[in-house]
């Protein structure tokens, strides 16, 4: 019945969705980088005239989604669903953030991976025609997750050199029914994968083995090799992640070579800007996809693209006791023109 | 999952991949610092023994105001940036100690006084303190049982 599918993880879309309309806004740490001049809006302050990290963030993801719409030249009310996550506790930037939008909302959690599980979904509820547009988007905060996750910002301690970090930002895509593309031919859906890594200071190493899993069951199921692509880019695997997604790939037989690249590792100057081993969080993927990759596609730069966005499925409670940390890997194809 | 990698060998893999901690580099940084620090606290001390105060009291009020520039230079965001670059250096001291507290303390403002301000300020300190009181109890009654 299930008519769609193609293989064991994938699905195939008779009509592949269309990206229309992107958004993006970064923080000041982003816009600064490499990819400050493909970015909507750079802030300059992490707050943003907020009270609260927490507010900021869902006022960064508030005026993404407006964005959005507004280079699309819709309004809220032609939107079927919202599909958005954040790695805050309970979602609430995504909560708070879209609250006044009064569209049909689906909240997800795939901690770093949420842009490309929300586009896994997105694209499926619109090539099985529950939907004509499906905004996916995602946030993330430097401030909001440091305080969650690690300690407080203003605690002199030292990062170790694996760790990344956090992109202050928001990302998100307009998916539709109609349009000239770029098109979503193809989502690959990820399993969780957990190697045994323990350091919530090296979420890279932690996560490669998840994007392997997921790069490997797309070949297979879809027959594409490297090749075909001009860009497989990973979510946030850092350098440390990227050499060894690298390696096991070549291990497994394919050369991901110079068409690779990790969007942690494409927003920061990690020569000149203190990120350590890069960035990482929802917001890095989205906005790289949203801002770079989108363009790119759009100027006729980039035809093939696998996206394939990876989160680290961990909770400070979990590393605490004790727990090794569990990794998932999302994957989306876009093809500029079918 | 990964062809011919156990979850060991993939962390012995990860373990030679990711880069180290600069030590050498860091410890020169945080002897330095810490003894910088280490030098401010004896100033004062020699400054209030000048002024005839005696080195008990002298050692007290000495913590006092390193504990109180610890706070101040956490507030003015700049003990973040010392701890980034002397590491232990800055943790080690007094000055540490208020950063450690104060600093959860200014994060968790936003959700009140109470609860926030109240109930956070001690979860970096809060186990330097239980710990480090036991160890000073359990060293009184050693101290007690053998001079009795």
């Amino acid at each position: 019945m299930a008519n769609k599918r193609n293989g064991s993880q994938t699905v195939k879309f008779d009509n592949p969705p269309r990206i229309i309309s992107t958004g993006s806004i970064v923080g000041p740490k982003e816009g600064q980088g490499p990819l400050r001049l493909y970015f909507d809006e750079i802030i300059d302050d992490e707050m943003w005239g907020e009270k609260s990290w927490e507010k900021a963030e869902s006022k960064i993801m508030r005026e993404t989604f407006a964005r959005i719409l507004k280079k699309a030249a819709r309004s809220p009310k032609d939107i079927n669903y919202i599909i958005a996550g954040d790695l805050l506790n309970q979602c609430i930037a995504a909560n708070y953030g879209i609250r006044e939008s009064d569209v049909p909302f689906f909240g997800i959690f795939g901690a770093c991976s949420t842009m490309a599980e929300s586009m896994n979904i997105g694209a499926m509820l619109i090539d099985g025609g529950f939907a004509d547009y499906v905004v996916c988007i995602t946030s993330s905060h430097f401030c909001s997750a440091e305080k969650q996750f690690r300690f407080p910002l203003e605690l002199g301690t030292q990062r170790t050199p694996t760790a990344q970090w956090t992109v202050t930002g928001s990302g998100g895509v307009l998916l539709s029914s109609d349009g000239t593309g770029p098109f979503i031919t193809h989502a690959t859906t990820g399993k969780i994968v957990d190697m045994g890594v323990k350091d919530a200071n090296n979420m890279g190493a932690a996560m490669a083995p998840a994007a392997v899993d997921t790069l490997i069951a797309h070949f297979r199921d879809t027959g594409f090799l490297p090749e075909d692509y001009d860009l497989i880019v990973t979510g946030d695997l850092g350098y440390v992640g990227k050499n060894i997604c690298q390696e096991l790939m070549m291990k497994h037989g394919y050369d991901l070579s110079e068409r690779y690249n990790d969007c942690g590792v494409m927003i920061y100057d990690l020569k000149k800007q203190d990120a350590h081993a890069g960035g990482s969080g929802c917001g890095c993927s989205a906005t790289v996809l949203a801002g770079y990759i989108y363009e790119e596609i759009n100027k006729g730069n980039l035809n093939n693209v696998l996206f394939v966005a990876t989160g680290a499925l961990f909770s400070p409670t979990s590393v605490q006791q004790g727990e090794s940390i569990p990794a998932i890997a999302h994957a989306i194809r876009i093809q500029r023109i079918l | 999952m990964q062809k011919g990698l156990t979850k060991q060998e993939y962390q012995q893999y990860v373990e030679k991949m990711s880069p180290k901690s600069k030590i050498l580099r860091n410890v020169f940084r945080a002897f330095l610092v810490g003894g910088l620090i280490c030098v401010v606290g004896q100033f004062f001390i020699n400054i209030l023994k000048l002024r005839g105060i005696d080195q008990e009291r002298a050692s007290t009020i000495t913590t006092l105001i390193m504990v109180f520039l610890g706070a101040l230079f956490t507030g003015l965001n700049v003990y973040d940036e010392l701890g980034r670059f002397a590491g232990a250096g800055s943790i080690i001291p007094i000055t540490g100690f208020a950063n450690s507290i104060v600093s959860p303390a200014m994060e968790h403002k936003t959700e009140g006084y109470v609860m926030g301000v109240g109930g956070k300020m001690f979860v970096v300190a809060g186990p330097v303190l239980v710990y480090g009181i036991s160890a000073s109890v359990i060293a009184g009654i050693l101290y007690y049982l053998i001079h009795k």
